[in-house]
């Protein structure tokens, strides 16, 4: 592998077949979309979140954890034809291998493997580097481009240790026994994972959840993801509640819903959460930093372990990423894709559809 | 220094303002002096120390970091402590050395030398995690915008004070403030009930302002016109005129001493009184435009120039002491009736009286307010006759009514991110008007509008852009906002050639075509 695509017509310049169209990411040789914003005929699919993931496409490839997230929470709307690939597993479509590897994002999660003309091209999808008991973990693939995300390329997000958040969580809760805490997650990745690190933590009462969490709770337990006992918040009692520990979406925390629990404690899991006035304009008490995406460290740890020439950066605080990698000689810049989840968008609108309650 | 970043954590993520003062109520019954004390004047925003600026901080921090992604924090993060507090490079494995306490970097940084300062904040950064870093730099750029006020932290001082003082209120420790300095331990040994009250009323301190409420239409109906006067309603800023004991200070609403950008006005304070009054800019006794007085405001220095070309005037509302007679119990009428014997005694330069509006009835009244359309007048005042001079915004005594508001229907051409609470949110908009086929932009707003209305112009913006510089976006021209605004002024530094002042968004219009929104020359003719 080299760089020096320009000057050998035998092996365009992976620009010259990957293409940034109005619908998405657009494999061109292959016919496909990566991660389209609007309905094709033909679309990868990284991972199950709804910005990622879209109802109406007529030919979906994606890994069987994802499909069946997206056949869950799309119902019939889900599209045409589905078509699971393995992780490892690899696919020809028009002249384009393709694989999809594990990006440790959510489960199902998967980065798209891309080779055509002599490039190999890695499209991240979301991911993180670490431990998460719900998905496989990330592995990094050497390519002559990476495209990749940058929710946090910004070297001030910095995630501490994900047992001492929970730790934290802990101590409140010891700390106020009476009161009930109210934690806003994401239906998808969120929520179950900070089951896991609770339970590895040796939390091991009853978790109470909000409605809109509890299908994806199932579909992870029969994917094999041991979440313990689970209970509906909904329909309990205001007097179970007290001092109990209930998740939500971070929609409701500060909403109506949250009337039912006793005094509650709000917290909220999220990366953007180490941001003081980020969680504060959002009224949460007790800002928990666990995020799926990577964080500064991450990212520029991944530039390293891929060792692309080149990299692309989809979406996310593209410029820090894009000077970073520039300063260290990598030729970088960013594809300003609209429509995956905005640079602040986590603090205002939440993602579409997973933050309502049924 | 963990105490303290902790107190400033907590109170950054407490939602409540009860929280908020139950919060300062334990550190101040918790801490000891004079930690506590250096803690509040941090609150109150009284510590400052030379040479650590958010400039110095800056600078120290892209000693450590690549200064552009130094830059791009900052932009997005929107507050420079914040920033370095969390960029600061983690140390892999602390060093021996423990991180300090509040009183040793207050009391280091009181002791250091010129060029010693930010050698031992970089050593303290070292040694601290980024809570303590947070509050380290908090507290050494002084302005710790972390939503305490300065009211808050005395709120929550007279609050803990109760157990042992029960008659005090915030006014009271208002009262002794200003003559008082940091680490304010003869002010907790009085709360205590350890000690006697500070004493009041000497020196050249700051006196607590009476302020007023607007005048709603409903408030109205219930008020007898006989029983209020009415005086016009200034487009200055409100300042309070002290000299007393030789010393003389010049301080704005909130207290915060303006004296050193208006020697105009305090060389001409050669008396012993407390003065209450609007500072303008005035040439030939005509009260120029707002934007004339902007000129000179938030300036430590002023040159020969800026004196000649804005001099400035006080008009004359109240008075408070006249020499070491406190007057403020007397009524509005005998303090006004005093007030015209000391000006008639003394007819200080540059200043002159406020003078009253006699008035018939509401008819006349509201017939004068909407006539008022000449420089210098915001509306009217109303003052209860019988009401005497009182700390804060008391409701019923003093009333604001202010004239009608011009409005225009504008287009949004640009937003930008706001800042603290509102950092994620495009909050600030630059909107225009047509010019031929093209717009100008004529001003910008960031208020007026609800949270509601907030999050849904912040969606529309991020739906609409079609650009984006940094913290900037521009967006389609397709949402006309109409804007409201005091008055409209001939202004060199606008590429339309016309300033507004005090424009804020009025409605949103979500039905109207941009294509129907105002046009300069209607903006021009609003000129007065």
């Amino acid at each position: 592998m080299s760089a020096a695509h320009q000057s050998n017509p035998d092996r365009p310049h992976p620009d010259r077949w990957i293409k940034v169209l109005p619908e998405g990411l657009y494999v061109e040789p292959g016919g496909f979309y990566i991660d389209p914003v609007r309905p094709v005929e033909r679309a990868v699919v990284t991972h199950g979140h709804s910005d990622h993931a879209r109802p109406g496409n007529h030919n979906v490839l994606a890994t069987p954890g994802t499909l069946a997230i997206m056949r869950q929470r799309m119902g019939a709307g889900v599209g045409g034809s589905l078509q699971a690939l393995e992780y490892g597993e690899g696919l020809t479509i028009g002249g384009v291998r393709v694989r999809l590897v594990p990006a440790g994002h959510v489960l199902g999660s998967a980065q798209v493997v891309l080779e055509h003309a002599g490039s190999r091209v890695v499209v991240s999808g979301d991911y993180k580097r670490r431990l998460d008991r719900t998905c496989a973990p990330f592995e990094p693939v050497p390519c002559d481009v990476f495209v990749t995300e940058a929710t946090f390329g910004l070297p001030v997000f910095r995630h501490p240790p994900d047992l001492g958040e929970v730790g934290k969580l802990l101590h409140s809760m010891a700390l106020f026994p009476e009161r009930s805490h109210v934690v806003g997650v994401y239906a998808l990745g969120k929520c179950q994972r900070l089951i896991t690190l609770l339970r590895a933590a040796g939390y091991d009462r009853p978790i109470w959840l909000h409605g809109a969490l509890e299908p994806l709770c199932r579909l992870y337990s029969d994917w094999g993801v041991e979440l313990g006992e689970l209970r509906p918040a909904t329909v309990a009692a205001k007097e179970d509640l007290k001092g109990a520990l209930v998740l939500a979406p971070p929609a409701a925390v500060a909403d109506r819903w949250a009337r039912r629990l006793a005094d509650p404690v709000v917290a909220v899991a999220s990366g953007w959460m180490r941001v003081r006035q980020r969680a504060r304009q959002r009224g949460v008490e007790l800002p928990l930093v666990i995020s799926d995406h990577a964080d500064w460290d991450e990212l520029c740890r991944t530039l390293e372990d891929v060792g692309a020439p080149e990299v692309w950066v989809t979406h996310g605080r593209e410029e820090a990423l894009v000077h970073y990698a520039t300063s260290r000689g990598i030729r970088a810049r960013a594809l300003a894709l609209i429509g995956f989840e905005d640079e602040d968008s986590e603090g205002i609108s939440e993602k579409a559809g997973e933050g309502e309650a049924p | 220094m963990n105490r303290f970043a902790a107190l400033i954590d907590a109170l950054v993520f407490m939602p409540s303002r009860n929280g908020k003062i139950r919060l300062l109520v334990e550190h101040f019954a918790t801490a000891p002096d004079p930690e506590r004390g250096w803690a509040l004047a941090a609150l109150t925003g009284a510590l400052s120390f030379r040479e650590a600026k958010p400039a110095a901080v800056r600078e120290l921090a892209a000693t450590r970091v690549d200064p552009e992604l130094l830059a791009l924090s900052y932009d997005y993060v929107g507050d420079l402590a914040e920033t370095v507090a969390l960029i600061w490079p983690e140390r892999p494995e602390r060093a021996n050395s423990l991180p300090p306490s509040l009183n040793e970097v207050v009391e280091g940084l009181q002791a250091a030398k010129r060029g010693q300062v930010m050698g031992l904040v970089e050593s303290w950064l070292d040694t601290l995690d980024s809570s303590g870093r947070f509050a380290l730099l908090k507290l050494i750029t002084g302005a710790l915008r972390i939503g305490v006020s300065a009211r808050l932290a005395k709120t929550a001082l007279a609050e803990w004070g109760k157990a042992a003082r029960p008659e005090v209120s915030v006014d009271d420790v208002e009262e002794v403030w200003h003559g008082l300095t940091a680490p304010y331990t003869e002010l907790f040994a009085w709360l205590e009930g350890r000690a006697e009250q500070p004493a009041t009323g000497v020196g050249a301190g700051f006196r607590p302002m009476m302020l007023s409420h607007p005048l709603e239409e409903e408030d109205r109906a219930a008020l007898d016109p006989a029983a209020y006067a009415a005086e016009w309603k200034w487009d200055g800023i409100r300042v309070q005129l002290v000299a007393r004991g030789g010393e003389r200070r010049l301080y704005s609403r909130t207290g915060d001493d303006v004296s050193g950008a208006f020697p105009d006005i305090v060389d001409h304070m050669s008396f012993d009184a407390v003065l209450d009054g609007e500072l303008l800019v005035a040439r030939d006794g005509v009260v120029a435009p707002f934007n004339d007085l902007q000129q000179r405001l938030n300036r430590k220095t002023v040159t020969a120039q800026m004196l000649r070309d804005g001099p400035a005037w006080v008009r004359l509302y109240d008075i408070l002491f006249d020499g070491g007679e406190d007057l403020r119990g007397l009524s509005f009428v005998e303090r006004r009736a005093r007030l015209e014997r000391w000006y008639e005694a003394v007819r200080p330069r540059r200043m002159d009286l406020s003078p009253l509006v006699p008035f018939g009835g509401w008819d006349e009244l509201v017939a004068m307010r909407e006539g008022a359309r000449e420089n210098g007048i915001e509306g009217l005042m109303l003052k209860r006759r019988d009401s005497a001079y009182l700390a804060g915004r008391p409701k019923g005594p003093w009333f604001k009514w202010k004239r009608g508001a011009l409005t225009l229907d504008t287009v949004m051409m640009y937003a930008q991110r706001g800042h603290g609470k509102r950092s994620s949110y495009y909050s600030d908009y630059t909107f225009g008007v047509w010019r031929g086929e093209e717009l100008v932009p004529v001003g910008k707003a960031y208020s007026g509008f609800t949270d509601a209305e907030l999050i849904e112009l912040d969606r529309w913006v991020r739906n609409h852009t079609t650009r984006r510089y940094g913290p900037v976006r521009e967006v389609e021209a397709g949402l006309v906002l109409e804007v409201a605004f005091d008055s409209v002024h001939p202004s060199t530094r606008h590429k339309s050639g016309l300033a507004m002042r005090f424009p804020r968004v009025h409605r949103i219009r979500w039905d109207k075509p941009a294509q129907e929104a105002d046009r300069l020359e209607t903006l021009a003719a609003m000129v007065v």
